[in-house]
């Protein structure tokens, strides 16, 4: 009969290459959808690719948006990483217990402190794993929902019993004097005391069973890693490290195949975006930031991730694919209802990036002509007149007539700054007071600076994520030109989604301007002493921050010092900087028809927001959609009279105390 | 089965109209030309038709300013035969002129069915359905809103005011006047038609002299007296009501 | 040729469209010109009551079973030949569904010049047409041979059509109507469905003001007495006081009616823009100052509420309704 050791060792090896070989067979499987992705561009910046690896894999920055949870996870991590090395010894000594009976890790294995810092991470992840539960089980936030529960539970089981037993068979060993390094393990000599009143030989069986039951999850663990959520230990390293380095406004550029626009087929995507499929981990951070899903629309950006990732295993594993990406797996209503916010990409712990996958369905969806009544009014109108708002590209300068001086034509002179304007501050009937004030304080400013007249286009930001490529290209191509023709150092604008394409996404078709937007230089002009107040306001304000401004091009600051210097005090919102909650108008949907399913439109909650916060009677933005929604959402939600809402400049011109009289009434 | 879609091109009424030095026709030199929406739904509607029972569709317009786009536009819906007509169609060229000329380019495609837009917003000579219709001895009937074809026969829906509609049956060959396809014409994305310009080619056609008789001299053009702000009317509910009906009759609504 | 001004009169269902008393009016305008008489010419099957409250000199009337109903081919066969006989000054067709089926094939099988949208004749007898969707105004030569007009509403009232005597009536007869290529099937009437609100002509539509649910009644009920249908602002919407389909703006519909009243809506650009299209629009609120002032044609400040019971009580008078 074969001696105990040398069962031991052949029964860990068999464990060990079978959980190694399920493992890897379950890698390929689940990753073998990859293989049928498209390429993916080249991978520059390797010193910001592993300074990502530190800062947001060993440091967990992101993590920590969500503070309980986060410091949970940063636990969990870091005692698995500690831990890893016990895990190797209790393989390695099961290995070698006939040949090796008293095997230790060479140099590690001897060393007190490394042994004190991994017995007081048993403790720390055992407490992190019952927060998690507690988190599951008694909390359980609407993040969770739809989240595969029995699975985080299990793992989470898992993790604990990993804790329980390690601490199981290291208390028993000091019990027994095994240990050398037993005054580095309080944690495991508290666990141990437990079994102390025992004889030797249960104790031993104890520990031997403890063992056993260790090593076996930790390798079922192992094995169940590539089939859910969990897999994002293996996958998170390479999605941060591979992560998009590209300024976040600037989308790639649309996938072509043969005739079709954007993604059909979930094959075309490319590999480095279904990476990001396996990677996420269900957290539902996205969906509790998404304005969309606030709002009652069809859109959880997590669960949108969870059916791309179902449907690419479906897909990777039939023969014949039977359900169709757009439509079975991912609803159009669910496509068309994003804001493009950026609100999940910027929550997101592992840098998925969802709205670039949306776009590229969007694109597909709106080169076989399946947009809604309103939306394909309006891309004809901007096809044919270069605004949404139907109205000859002659009436684009219409606000400028009263204006003395009379505004310089950059087409015609040259000038310092090139204003470009934008569709809403140019049309809407809301705006041409505001547009007028901007151009009034520019010119008490002494700027030197002009517009392009009726040569102006929408920029096409939106357009572009609403999945209109080819019409994006047309109007940048236009636009272009046009400024092409002129003479300037810097362009200026009015709407942050113009600053967005026209800084990130017109650069790639050769203009190399700098873009600031209007907050930007007068945040500039104040520093420079070039813009005086005389008069303070004294009022007490909020600001909204625009996500093409906020998130997507980082500029909190110089709005808020531009306020600040006015002589308002100003009081955040609990949303606010790279939170602040989307008015609902961007990424195209401010042309949509509004769905039925809308409960709350996310600019009369931030309204309400706004308005319940006491003391506080100006919400201030600095976009001109915002403006238009919130406006809108004042009235529709009852609150006229509770909220004005402002422009920026329209504070500012007050605060100049701008002669009104130059702008009145002469439309 | 041949179909064919005629359309025209006109003024895009967002820009602001002039009217030329001599005061009988539009000035010209800032017009935005763009295709009669009524037009655009026949062409939509020949797509719709092929779609359904299969056709070859030959798209046919006059040579002006935007004709192209509009044709490589057709074409990614799916039309077949792409057709521009060159000849003067500029200044004083009326629907009947155009109906005459366009007669022997139409009858060498030997099309089964003619659908153009009912009206145009420059007619001032009747619309152009009814008298390439004559000239081509078809019957013609106008305002449809739905075809179906059923054995050398159109099935059409004609609408009367009021939602009442009426079922046409109609021999083949025939010209309708549209007035709705059965669905809004469709979206086609720019990078559609550029495919379009790659792939399509534009077959060209002479028309014969323009002869204008049959339509009207104009005398002068001008515009309606510009709106302002509203006419109010004061009173009492009995006095509001009473100009109100007033208004209503004058408009016809009573 | 003589001086005559023949006028085809429009029905439909066995009522007499309203276009054709507008038609009648302009036609009486136009012989006073030319020293004719106004003839109306009546095609149909038993129709002849119709004619009763014309005011035209003489009324030409051809009954025969194919022309119960419109159908184009038949009114073309009948009408062609009775032109080509009377040579008539001018023949006024209402620019409509079948007046326009009409006009433009008789000019080309009688060779005779056609003038459409013609909304007024001018002090001289000059057609004048609207075109550019009413943006510009033409003034035609009549031309010296038996010309065709379409006739568009706005230049004449119904009642300069109609008169308190009974015309004379002349019998003609119907020529051959055999070998038909158009035939009519069947009437569909108006689905039960929600309305189209962005093809009705007439609207009545309300705001904010209509405050409550149970007020919309009274809109619903002026909107019929009308002959339309009521639309909304977003604020009713919003509220679920009306479905989505009848919202007119932002998220909901652009519309050209031929009249849209406006009860209690501001004119909020978003509204504005949708509303541009409309051939006419009066505009009811509390607020002189509403914006919605400036794009009406009409407008007036009273509460609506006042306006409602009177107002609704006329139309209905005026329609006959009980």
């Amino acid at each position: 009969m074969m001696p105990y050791d040398a069962v031991k060792s052949i029964l860990v090896l068999i464990a060990l290459l079978a959980s190694f070989g399920v493992f890897g067979w379950r890698c390929y499987l689940a990753l073998q959808g990859l293989r049928r992705g498209q390429s993916t561009p080249a991978f520059g910046g390797w010193g910001e690719r592993i300074k990502g690896l530190i800062v947001y894999v060993a440091a967990q920055l992101r993590l920590f948006r969500f503070k309980a949870p986060g410091i949970a996870h940063f636990f969990v991590f870091w005692g698995f990483l500690t831990l890893s090395l016990t895990i190797l010894q209790a393989i390695l000594e099961g290995l070698l217990a006939y040949t090796n009976p008293h095997f230790v890790l060479p140099l590690i294995g001897n060393f007190g402190p490394l042994a004190l810092l991994q017995d007081l991470f048993i403790l720390c992840v055992a407490l992190a794993i019952l927060y998690d539960l507690y988190l599951r089980l008694i909390v359980n936030p609407e993040r969770y929902k739809g989240s595969h529960k029995s699975q985080g539970l299990m793992v989470l089981m898992f993790i604990f019993t990993i804790m329980l037993t390690l601490a199981v068979t290291n208390g028993i060993r000091i019990n027994l004097n095994d240990d050398l390094l037993q005054r580095y393990r309080p944690v495991s000599t508290l666990i141990g005391g437990l079994f102390a009143g025992l004889n030797p030989a249960t104790q031993t069986i104890i520990e031997e069973t403890a063992y056993w039951i260790h090593l076996g999850v930790v390798l079922l663990f192992l094995t169940e890693l590539p089939e859910g959520k969990h897999f994002h230990i293996v996958t998170s390293i390479p999605a941060i490290l591979l992560r998009n380095l590209e300024p976040r406004g600037r989308l790639p550029a649309a996938p072509e195949f043969e005739g079709q626009v954007g993604v059909k087929q979930v094959e075309q995507f490319r590999w480095r975006q279904m990476l990001d499929f396996y990677t996420c981990t269900e957290c539902g951070r996205c969906q509790d930031m998404c304005p969309a899903f606030a709002s009652g629309e069809p859109l959880s950006p997590k669960l949108l991730m969870m059916s791309l990732r179902d449907h690419l295993k479906d897909y990777s594993s039939a023969s014949l694919p039977t359900r169709s990406l757009i439509g079975d797996a991912v609803a159009p209503s669910t496509l068309w209802a994003c804001t493009t916010c950026y609100a999940c990409d910027q929550e997101c712990p592992l840098f998925i990036e969802r709205i670039p996958l949306i776009v590229d369905m969007r694109r597909y969806l709106v080169n076989e002509g399946e947009v809604d009544a309103l939306l394909q009014k309006t891309l004809a109108n901007l096809g044919r007149y270069g605004n949404s708002f139907g109205q000859s590209e002659r009436m684009r300068a219409k606000w400028t007539q009263p204006i003395q001086p009379v505004i310089k034509d950059a087409r015609k002179e040259a000038v310092e700054y090139l204003w470009f304007v934008g569709d809403y501050a140019s049309y809407h009937v809301m705006f041409s007071d505001i547009t007028r004030k901007t151009a009034q304080v520019f010119q008490k400013a002494d700027l030197d600076f002009g517009i392009l007249y009726d040569a102006e286009r929408n920029a096409g930001n939106d357009i572009r994520r609403v999945g209109e490529e080819g019409l994006f290209e047309s109007l940048a191509e236009k636009n272009s030109a046009a400024m092409d023709k002129c003479k300037y150092n810097t362009i200026i604008t009015t709407d942050p989604h113009t600053y967005n394409t026209l800084k990130n996404e017109y650069p790639a078709n050769g203009n190399h301007h700098a873009v600031l937007h209007y907050t930007e230089l007068l945040d500039q002009l104040i520093a420079s002493g070039k813009l005086q107040f005389n008069k303070k306001l004294g009022y007490k304000v909020t600001y909204h921050d625009p996500c093409y401004l906020g998130r997507y091009n980082g500029i909190y600051d110089a709005p808020r010092r531009v306020i600040r210097a006015l002589g308002c005090e100003l009081i955040e919102m609990p949303r606010h900087g790279d939170r602040a909650f989307c008015c609902g108008a961007g990424g195209g949907k401010i042309w949509m028809e509004e769905q039925p399913e809308v409960k709350e439109r996310p600019a009369e909650s931030r309204v309400r927001e706004a308005a319940g916060m006491s003391g506080i009677s100006t919400l201030v933005t600095t976009c001109p959609k915002d403006l238009v929604m919130f406006r809108d959402a004042v009235k529709t939600a009852g609150l006229e009279g509770k909220i004005v809402v402002k422009d920026l400049i329209e504070l500012v011109s007050e605060a100049l105390e701008l002669c009104k009289e130059t702008v009145r009434e002469q439309m | 089965m041949n179909i064919v879609a005629l359309f025209k091109l006109v003024p895009d009424l967002v820009e602001e109209l002039e009217i030329d030095g001599n005061g009988t026709a539009l000035n010209m030199d800032f017009l935005r030309l763009i295709i009669n929406e009524f037009d655009d739904h026949a062409i939509e509607q020949a797509i719709l038709l092929k779609e359904r029972g299969g056709a070859q569709v030959s798209i046919l317009g006059p040579d002006i300013e935007g004709v192209e786009d509009v044709l490589y536009t057709a074409a990614s819906k799916g039309a077949d035969r792409l057709i521009k007509l060159t000849g003067d169609f500029q200044g004083k060229a009326n629907n009947h002129a155009m109906a005459r000329a366009v007669t022997s380019a139409l009858k060498e495609l030997q099309p089964d069915l003619i659908l153009t837009g009912v009206q145009a917003n420059t007619d001032l000579d009747g619309s152009l359905g009814p008298l390439l219709a004559e000239y081509l001895d078809m019957p013609y009937v106008g305002y449809v809103s739905g075809v179906k074809v059923a054995d050398g026969k159109v099935i059409t829906r004609k609408e009367y005011p009021g939602g009442l509609v009426a079922e046409m049956e109609i021999k083949l060959p025939a010209v309708l006047g549209i007035q709705a396809a059965e669905q809004p014409p469709r979206y086609i994305a720019v990078a559609k038609v550029r495919q379009a310009m790659k792939t399509a080619t534009i077959e060209v056609r002479t028309l014969a002299e323009s002869d204008l008789s049959g339509g009207s001299t104009i005398r002068r053009m001008f515009k309606p007296e510009a709106g302002t702000r509203a006419e109010m009317i004061e009173g009492s509910a009995e006095e509001v009501t009473t100009r109100l009906l007033d208004i209503f009759k004058e408009i016809g609504v009573l | 040729m003589n001086q005559d001004i023949y006028v085809v009169i429009e029905h439909l269902r066995g009522q007499a469209a309203d276009i054709s008393y507008i038609m009648l009016g302009g036609a009486r305008a136009l012989a006073q010109k030319t020293g004719g008489e106004v003839v109306a010419v009546l095609l149909g099957h038993n129709v002849q009551s119709l004619v009763n409250n014309m005011s035209a000199d003489k009324v030409l009337v051809v009954d025969h079973p194919a022309l119960a109903e419109f159908t184009s081919d038949a009114y073309q066969k009948t009408l062609a030949g009775l032109i080509a006989e009377k040579e008539p000054r001018a023949v006024l067709f209402a620019s409509s569904s079948i007046g326009a089926d009409l006009s433009g094939v008789l000019s080309a099988r009688l060779n005779l010049p056609l003038i459409s949208s013609c909304q007024r004749f001018s002090a001289d007898g000059r057609p004048i047409s609207q075109i550019c969707g009413g943006k510009i105004m033409v003034e035609s030569d009549l031309p010296e041979v038996t010309t065709l007009l379409t006739m568009i509403p706005g230049g004449y009232k119904p009642e300069e059509g109609q008169s308190g005597k009974t015309p004379e009536i002349i019998k003609m007869d119907a020529p051959a109507l055999d070998d038909l290529r158009v035939t009519l099937k069947q009437y569909i009437e108006a689905e039960a469905g929600d309305v189209d609100i962005s093809k009705e002509p007439i609207l009545v539509s309300v705001g904010r003001g209509i405050q409550t649910q149970d007020n919309l009644e009274l809109a619903e009920e002026l909107a019929k007495a009308l002959g339309g249908v009521v639309s909304a602002s977003r604020p009713v919407v919003d509220q679920g006081w009306m479905p989505t389909s009848r919202l007119v703006g932002k998220s909901g519909k652009t519309v050209k009616p031929k009249v849209y009243l406006t009860l209690g809506i501001s004119g909020a650009p978003e509204h504005a823009e949708a509303i541009m299209g409309s051939e006419m629009i009066i505009a009811i609120n509390t607020d002189p100052a509403a914006p919605i002032f400036d794009i009406a044609r009409y407008g007036a400040v009273i509460d609506m509420f006042d306006l409602f019971e009177v107002l609704i009580a006329k139309v209905k008078e005026t329609q006959g309704i009980r």
